[in-house]
């Protein structure tokens, strides 16, 4: 997938919502950002330092789409490795273990655990040492509607607190919980603007209308 | 490299195995049972001859296996990747694995030392305890072979057929089937590439002298610096960034 010249803010505070249809680049962008992805040319720049630097690593916290924790130890277990290796303060594995609401299951092994309990522990992870800006692919993907709303709730709340945000999905329904928008399609940024002025200038009577719309005039 | 992130990840793979008891069980029997069909298939003279290299053998075997296996997965589960965004050095990553598998080694190889020269009757001239210490040295040496080569593997099924192609010309070449000495020339300089070779000759010393040897603390370093040699080549294949 080839991303062309993108630059895009996420601010403290905000929870930037990277949309667009499978395929068109998101995961590509997002793994650019952490500094997983191979770059043919050009350069990456996140928090004002090279994407991936050692710098960064403790400062960007990446949740993949499929939840990769260890299924053969617990929840606490997962948590407790990982903060070892980021160096995270004693007392936040139970801190996150709080705010992913998995406190009940703590000493549950995680192959066991629901669907939607397996990508909160993958999330968690995530959480551990209060990273700067958290980059989560498809985060709600496959979970139900509760869990869903509850998870945007989290979002927020890690947003009031000074996070930045940037999470992907390929449901429209998710851009109006967002307080920016990131519409990519073939490897382009077609819009980065809020829902509101987005809707403003389209036109379109919700999110997805306007996200065709905007296809639309692109392809005249 | 820090201390602390090597002595967590050995920490974290062990209380995985934890969890699995019949791959621990395994580990642990495995040689026992192997090492007993050695005794009975052999008179006692030719046990104690094919018996001590095997020692050392069974559980490079073993340890090779389980460590390619344990690596693959930790690459293709996401969680490599996902500690590579964190600041662990890839010499945490493998240094940790070689710690607790090194750990299990050791359990291994006096388990089976054990039984094999008080239950089995196995004798050498040499101690016994230097044995010991081979059968140690080859299962690190497993170790670091399996991490090294996870690397050229993308499935289970690919893993698990690196075994025939790094350690049956091994076996075949290091001296148990036919003297190194009487090996077609371009064999025997083959197996001086070979790791099990200096293993096995190290194993031979023991077997025939009362007292260590210098050839012994050569072959047996040797067999180490492989093990440190592939455990940094298997860092070095691990990478941050992938397609």
């Amino acid at each position: 997938m080839a991303i062309d010249d993108i630059s895009f803010d996420v601010p403290a505070g905000e929870v930037v919502g990277l949309l667009g249809p499978s395929g068109s680049g998101k995961t590509t962008l997002m793994r650019a950002l952490v500094g997983v992805q191979i770059i043919e040319g050009g350069s990456v720049e996140v928090l004002g330092e090279a994407a991936g630097s050692a710098q960064l690593r403790s400062r960007v916290g990446y949740v993949t789409q499929a939840p990769s924790v260890y299924g053969d130890l617990t929840v606490r277990g997962n948590l407790r490795y990982f903060s070892r290796i980021l160096g995270a303060p004693p007392g936040d594995v139970e801190r996150v273990l709080g705010e992913v609401d998995l406190a009940a299951d703590g000493d549950a092994l995680v192959a066991r655990l629901s669907g939607g309990q397996h990508s909160r522990v993958s999330l968690g992870t995530a959480l551990l040492g209060s990273p700067q800006l958290l980059v989560l692919d498809e985060p709600t993907v496959g979970l139900d509607p509760v869990l869903r709303r509850d998870l945007w709730g989290m979002f927020h709340g890690l947003a009031a607190r000074g996070t930045s945000l940037l999470v992907s999905s390929h449901v429209m329904d998710e851009a109006a919980r967002c307080d920016r928008l990131l519409l990519m399609r073939e490897g382009r940024l077609i819009a980065h603007e809020t829902p509101a002025s987005l809707l403003a200038r389209t036109g379109a009577a919700d999110l997805e209308a306007a996200f065709l719309a905007l296809v639309e005039r692109e392809g005249e | 490299m820090s201390f602390s992130r090597t002595g967590a990840t050995a920490r974290r793979v062990l209380a995985q195995l934890r969890r699995d008891p019949r791959t621990l069980g395994l580990l642990m029997v495995v040689p026992v049972v192997l090492m007993g069909l050695i005794a009975w298939i052999f008179p006692a003279h030719d046990f104690d001859q094919y018996g001590p290299p095997l020692l050392g053998i069974f559980p490079m075997l073993i340890m090779f296996l389980v460590t390619s296996v344990a690596t693959l997965r930790e690459r293709t589960s996401g969680t490599l990747e996902r500690l590579l965004t964190m600041p662990l050095a890839k010499a945490d990553f493998v240094f940790g694995y070689a710690l607790a598998f090194g750990g299990l080694a050791v359990l291994q190889a006096l388990i089976v030392s054990g039984i094999s020269f008080g239950i089995y009757g196995l004798q050498v001239q040499g101690s016994q305890a230097l044995v010991g210490l081979i059968a140690v040295t080859d299962a690190l040496l497993g170790t670091a072979l399996g991490l090294f080569v996870s690397a050229f593997a993308t499935t289970e099924f690919q893993a698990v057929q690196f075994m025939p192609v790094v350690l049956i010309p091994q076996l075949l070449l290091c001296g148990l089937l036919l003297p190194t000495e009487q090996l077609p020339t371009v064999l025997r300089w083959l197996s001086f590439a070979m790791p099990m070779r200096y293993a096995v000759e190290a194993t031979m010393v023991v077997m025939e002298s009362a007292n260590a040897t210098s050839r012994f603390w050569t072959d047996l370093l040797t067999v180490a610096g492989f093990a440190v040699g592939f455990l940094a080549l298997g860092a070095g294949t691990l990478r941050r960034r992938t397609p």
